[in-house]
């Protein structure tokens, strides 16, 4: 197996980024939607719901460009992963519908803003849900005949990808608790203090059963993570999530603004690298490499020169129009 | 997966494609239009400008979050159901559609906050660039699209590897461009154009029956009926191309279009109305012009063109469905084109703003565009079949391994979502656009993080 900068390697580097882009930045504002019914109904809705109505949109466009970019760079592990999931990929869509739409609906409609703030929140919910789920569906293993999905329509569904599932929820709600600790003030910012303490223990929880968990998926995993010398690396990993955890919650109890989101953030990387110990280069586990399931070069090749000059100018308007609109959210609504 | 599963998918991409793509072809021309708008008020400073752009961009904002989401499932169907087609083709179409993310779907969204909410927080000439950049975003993404679309109706530049997969046999340009693209590319975004003028028009026309003296109904009746009457005689002479075009390349599609189920050697009908009889293969109650069909596709009253006799049934599009959308949309082209007219009859005689025929016709055409898209892109998309790949990859051998029970529930599932959400949207389009334009707008949603108060932008406010 080579290790060399190959053009699988690269779109493989570039579609990881585009999914962890994804996973922080969606997950804040789905987390906002998972926080949402410990939210007083008025200005701590408005409040939390102005804070990310400039950015959702574009933060959900990563989530596009994964899966399109996975269909363009590996079209066999998108035609291969998809049908195995196919209840919760629907399930995802249609949470991200429900959600999507309360941004401006609830606005439009006064007298229906309570169904539509269900509507937001149980869509946050389910669509985190289901993108958990997939997450512990992918690591335990698809069943695969030929260039085709082999197994049923609930293959995914087992204890481990219900705790994936249930880990991520906590963890979008954690990201949003802790973007709101900055984005707020007074009252909200005390309860997304309160809750980004609580959700912390939980997602740190949730990140130890799933690590726990994972060797005993498969001896592969195991290998990868306690096989001499490679664990003098990955031992590095679950003792910088000890350090991180810990700088969290003393940011917290400090009472930082913006320290708690960024430390989440690095949490999430962690948990990122870890992944990527566990299944580099496998797409799909024990299955499927990147080299097995990629686009030819010419195709990779045509997408690269592109995108080399495209990422870096979507990274810098996207980072602009996060300047605009920094400092707190306001709390009035629609006029 | 059996048939049923087969067809269930189908229709699920069916509904699901349809539903999208009345948001884009409104927001692409909304888009523009919006554009124009604050072009002109900071060109020339007049409120009446300023005041149409916030009136819109409310409805382009629930309008555009509506297509947004509908086009997430769009982006995840290909995978889930239609996963035989992704593997063989997505070292084709997949890299166009990802192009299609990074340079327009990023644009649009990365701009829009700023368009929506930051009218004070970036000054007039930042939040017009931003407006822009969503304009140019919304085309961007068309132009892409279409070229998917086009290469899956006329594909060109491909090689087919050991795994059976279509990849590229050299250069991209004959891929992006490959022969459909242009004609369709141009037919899509003047329907956007058109339907948009029609929604506006309609709306002004809406407010012209009750005021005829609100400058804001006005004036944006005046430029949608302008745009119909400059875009709706373009759009027949670009249908026209895009139908000669389609005949070079997909013969098969225009018998379907045309209701030919015979072969006609000496110059063939132009059927304008009648009842496809499929097993019987035959057109009841044709209401016929002779030769006018070879005459407009041939340009030659007596060429000879085939007919379905020499098509095998098994490569043969649903010829009744193909024959009605394509007369629906074309019938309703020669209303617009009808409209375009009037209205300039009534711009000529001075009575644009004080005409109620031409207002009603106007409110009865607002909706008329969507129409005829969906019954355009109908036509084009089942007259593809029974490929998805054109001549190369069969509908019937796309589709991804699923059951029958999953599909059909996930069908159900996204009919019912889709009619409460969208159902719930459209009401709430219409409801912004009962209200007359006023010559003091509201902000568009929520106005995070202002900084002064609730009144209207600065910018915006001196008139």
């Amino acid at each position: 197996m080579s290790y060399s900068l190959d053009l699988a390697t690269v779109w493989a580097c570039i579609l990881a980024f585009a999914i962890f882009a994804y996973v922080v930045m969606d997950g804040f504002d789905l987390g906002i939607g998972i926080l949402f019914p410990t939210l007083e109904v008025g200005d701590e809705r408005d409040q939390a719901m102005n804070s990310i109505a400039p950015v959702w949109d574009g933060n959900e466009t990563w989530l596009v460009l994964g899966g399109g970019g996975l269909m363009a760079a590996f079209p066999l592990a998108y035609a291969v992963i998809l049908p195995a999931t196919y209840p919760l990929v629907i399930a995802m869509v249609l949470g991200l519908i429900f959600r999507g739409v309360a941004f401006e609906f609830r606005w439009r409609d006064p007298d229906h803003r309570a169904f539509w703030d269900i509507a937001f929140s149980l869509g946050s919910i389910v669509a985190t849900l289901a993108q958990g789920i997939m997450l512990g569906a992918v690591l335990q293993g698809i069943h695969i005949d030929g260039r085709a999905y082999a197994g049923g329509t609930l293959d995914w569904l087992t204890p481990f990808s219900m705790l994936t599932g249930l880990s991520l929820l906590a963890g979008y709600a954690l990201l949003g608790a802790s973007w709101l600790i900055g984005k707020s003030h007074g009252s909200l910012q005390e309860h997304a203090r309160k809750w980004a303490f609580r959700l912390g223990v939980l997602t740190l929880a949730g990140m130890a059963a799933v690590s726990i968990a994972t060797p005993f998926l498969a001896i592969d995993y195991w290998q990868r993570w306690f096989r001499m010398p490679g664990v003098l690396f990955t031992a590095q990993v679950p003792l910088a999530t000890l350090v991180v955890s810990g700088l969290f919650f003393w940011s917290l109890r400090k009472g930082r603004e913006r320290l708690p989101f960024l430390l989440t953030l690095l949490l999430f990387a962690l948990g990122f690298v870890g992944l990527g110990i566990s299944m580099f280069p496998y797409v799909v586990p024990r299955a499927l490499t990147i080299w097995d399931t990629a686009a030819p070069a010419g195709s990779q090749i045509f997408m690269l020169v592109g995108t080399v000059f495209i990422l870096p100018l979507i990274i810098s308007y996207t980072a602009w129009a996060y300047y605009v609109f920094r400092g707190k959210a306001a709390t009035e609504g629609y006029h | 997966m059996g048939d049923e599963a087969l067809i269930l998918a189908r229709l699920q991409f069916a509904f699901t494609v349809s539903f999208h793509f009345i948001f884009p072809s409104f927001s692409i021309g909304l888009a523009s239009f919006l554009m124009v708008l604050e072009g002109l008020w900071l060109k020339t400073g007049r409120g009446v400008y300023a005041n149409l752009y916030r009136y819109w961009l409310k409805i382009f904002a629930v309008a555009f979050g509506m297509g947004v989401v509908s086009g997430i499932v769009m982006s995840y169907q290909f995978g889930t159901n239609w996963s035989v087609f992704s593997d063989k083709a997505g070292p084709i179409v997949g890299p166009l559609m990802a192009y299609e993310v990074l340079t327009a779907f990023f644009l649009e969204a990365g701009f829009l906050g700023v368009m929506l909410f930051g009218i004070n927080k970036v000054g007039p000439r930042l939040h017009f660039f931003a407006t822009c950049m969503v304009a140019l975003g919304t085309f961007i993404s068309a132009t892409w699209i279409i070229s998917t679309n086009s290469w899956m109706q006329t594909p060109t530049g491909f090689a087919i590897n050991a795994q059976g997969q279509f990849v590229p046999a050299g250069s991209w340009l004959p891929i992006i461009f490959n022969p459909s693209f242009p004609y369709r590319l141009a037919h899509v975004v003047l329907a956007a154009y058109l339907t948009t003028s029609l929604v506006v028009g309609a709306v002004g026309a809406w407010h012209l029956l009750r005021d005829r003296t609100n400058p804001g109904a006005r004036k944006m009746f005046s430029m949608a009926m302008g745009m119909v009457a400059i875009a709706a005689p373009i759009q027949i002479f670009v249908g026209d191309a895009h139908g000669l075009n389609t005949l070079e390349h997909q013969p098969v599609k225009i018998m379907a279009m045309e209701g030919h189920y015979e072969s006609h050697p000496h110059g063939a009908p132009l059927i304008l109305f009648g009842i496809p009889d499929p097993a019987a293969k035959r057109i009841d109650y044709a209401l016929e012009i002779p030769k006018l069909s070879s005459l407009i596709l041939k340009h030659d009253a007596d060429a000879p063109l085939g007919g379905l006799d020499a098509v095998p049934d098994e490569l043969e599009p649903p010829v009744a469905v193909v024959f009605w959308t394509f007369r629906i949309m074309v019938g309703l082209g020669m209303a617009m084109l009808g409209l375009g007219l009037f209205s300039l009859v009534g711009r000529v005689k001075g009575r644009l703003y004080s005409w109620p025929l031409l207002h009603r016709l106007a409110v009865a055409m607002g909706p008329s565009g969507f129409v005829a898209v969906i019954a355009g892109w109908v036509t084009t998309e089942v007259g593809r079949q029974p490929y998805t790949v054109y001549g190369y990859l069969l509908t019937a051998k796309s589709h991804s391994p699923l059951q029958a029970s999953a599909v059909a529930t996930s069908l159900l599932t996204f009919v019912i979502v889709y009619f409460i959400v969208f159902g719930s949207g459209t009401y709430y389009l219409l409801r912004l656009m009962a209200k007359a334009p006023a010559p003091h707008e509201t902000e568009p949603a929520a106005t995070p993080q202002r900084a002064a108060g609730i009144t209207p932008a600065p910018a915006f406010a001196k008139e």
